[in-house]
């Protein structure tokens, strides 16, 4: 066991989850911004 | 009359017991129905490349010099050279995608971040196991729960392990419907399990359809830039498929492309399933940790729903945080059938159906953080 490559992979497990929920979290803001743009236009109606 | 025999002289007991494993894909694949498509050509592909002086791989021949082999060939140039294979598959998988029951309820993103924490989990563990990290970050990508993500990730990382992580991603992926249930029940309760959830789907107008697949592109690019080339072809095929004036590409992709893709692939990956790289005994160890991954993934999904249940007015049953993994439908499937194991009125499978798309989006995102992040921490190891 490699105590370097454990604290290495700890860091990485924090920074990753953070990069993702940082990607996803901003795709959510925005997909909220784009639904409340668009929503009022239904599928139908823009056919 | 050597020559008539002088090959099977060099069968090693590694070779056959390939034979024996490509035997049981192919089982696998056909009998129990598990992931076809890719286990079947793996089998086939895992009996050809272990045929002493097989002719699917590269060969030195006296007299004429090295000759090339087909299989090792389409490896170099569909895989080790440009990772194209996985990539364009995602083309495919993006054009099978409706990202409408995720659209009309964006709250469910989350679970498909949350969902890939096994992915790092598991990188962990791995490294507990003795793995470097270039390795062990191959082998928790399992947990993204993706093979065409899993295979690139490892072979751009370029582990050793690219044949035995495929195999695990694959075959965990075809086990979701008995892995997902069990690791369930070992952290919800029966009336966790039984929380209904209303379906008021919000109004998607075909412009926020179309909208959407750019505007994650552009989003994973500028936060995770690594995360482009999955991410990307990902969402052009979806946006092939939601435009609407490119409806034979978009069946192309579906069908021919994805299926042609999917042929090759598994063939192509069998090329790192020689006796010499797979039969070892981190190859076993490899395969219970993609089962930890699997397992993390569908842990870290539903603590993160109970977690958010605290803060929450309206609940959300748990289960669906286990459905943010990537296994598309298989894991929406599990979270519905539990769902109305526990009560028989109360149906899931929209909402499960959104964190599992969620989770499409998620794990390519996490192939890309770690491409991203790896090579930083290559550079610090020197």
């Amino acid at each position: 066991m490699n105590t370097i490559n454990l604290m290495l992979s700890l860091g990485l497990m924090w920074k990753g989850m953070l990069a993702i929920f940082v990607v996803i979290i901003v795709v959510f803001l925005v997909v909220n911004l784009l639904l409340r743009v668009t929503g009022n236009k239904s599928e139908d109606s823009e056919q | 009359m050597e020559f008539l025999y002088q090959n099977i002289t060099e069968i090693t007991w590694q070779a056959l017991l390939m034979w024996v494993i490509g035997g049981i894909l192919i089982y696998l694949a056909i009998k129990k129905g598990m992931e076809p498509a890719l286990l079947l050509p793996l089998g086939f592909g895992a009996i050809l490349v272990n045929l002493p002086l097989s002719g699917v791989l590269n060969q030195m021949t006296e007299g004429i010099g090295e000759v090339n082999g087909i299989i090792q060939w389409l490896f170099h140039v569909g895989i080790e050279a440009s990772e194209a294979m996985p990539l364009l598959l995602f083309i495919g998988i993006g054009a099978m995608i409706d990202f409408g029951p995720l659209l009309s309820n964006p709250k469910l993103l989350l679970f498909g971040a949350a969902a890939q924490f096994g992915i790092f989990a598991t990188i962990f563990v791995s490294t507990l196991f003795g793995f470097d990290l270039r390795d062990a970050a191959s082998i928790g990508i399992i947990g993204a729960a993706d093979g065409p993500t899993s295979i690139l990730v490892s072979q751009v990382l370029k582990s050793s392990y690219v044949g035995p992580i495929a195999v695990a991603a694959y075959s965990y992926m075809a086990l979701v419907p008995i892995i997902q249930p069990i690791a369930i029940k070992l952290v919800t309760t029966k009336k966790e399990r039984a929380i209904r959830m209303a379906y008021n789907p919000k109004n998607v107008s075909k412009t926020a359809k179309i909208l959407f697949p750019i505007l994650v592109t552009v989003i994973a690019g500028l936060i995770a830039p690594a995360s482009v080339a999955l991410v990307g072809f990902l969402m052009f095929g979806n946006l092939i498929r939601e435009c609407g004036v490119l409806n034979s590409l978009s069946e192309t992709a579906q069908k021919e492309l994805a299926n042609l893709i999917t042929l090759l692939l598994g063939i192509t990956i069998s090329f790192s399933m020689r006796a010499s790289d797979f039969v070892t005994f981190n190859t076993f160890i490899i395969m219970v940790l993609g089962l930890c991954a699997f397992v993390f993934d569908t842990m870290a999904g539903v603590l993160f729903a109970k977690f958010l249940n605290l803060f929450s007015k309206n609940k959300v049953n748990p289960m669906v945080g286990a459905a943010g993994i990537s296994a598309f439908p298989m894991s929406a499937r599990v979270v519905q059938k539990l769902g109305l194991e526990a009560d028989n009125q109360n149906f899931l499978l929209m909402h499960a159906v959104g964190a599992n798309v969620a989770g499409q989006i998620a794990s390519v995102v996490a192939g890309g953080v770690i491409l991203g992040l790896m090579p930083k921490i290559l550079q610090m190891l020197g």
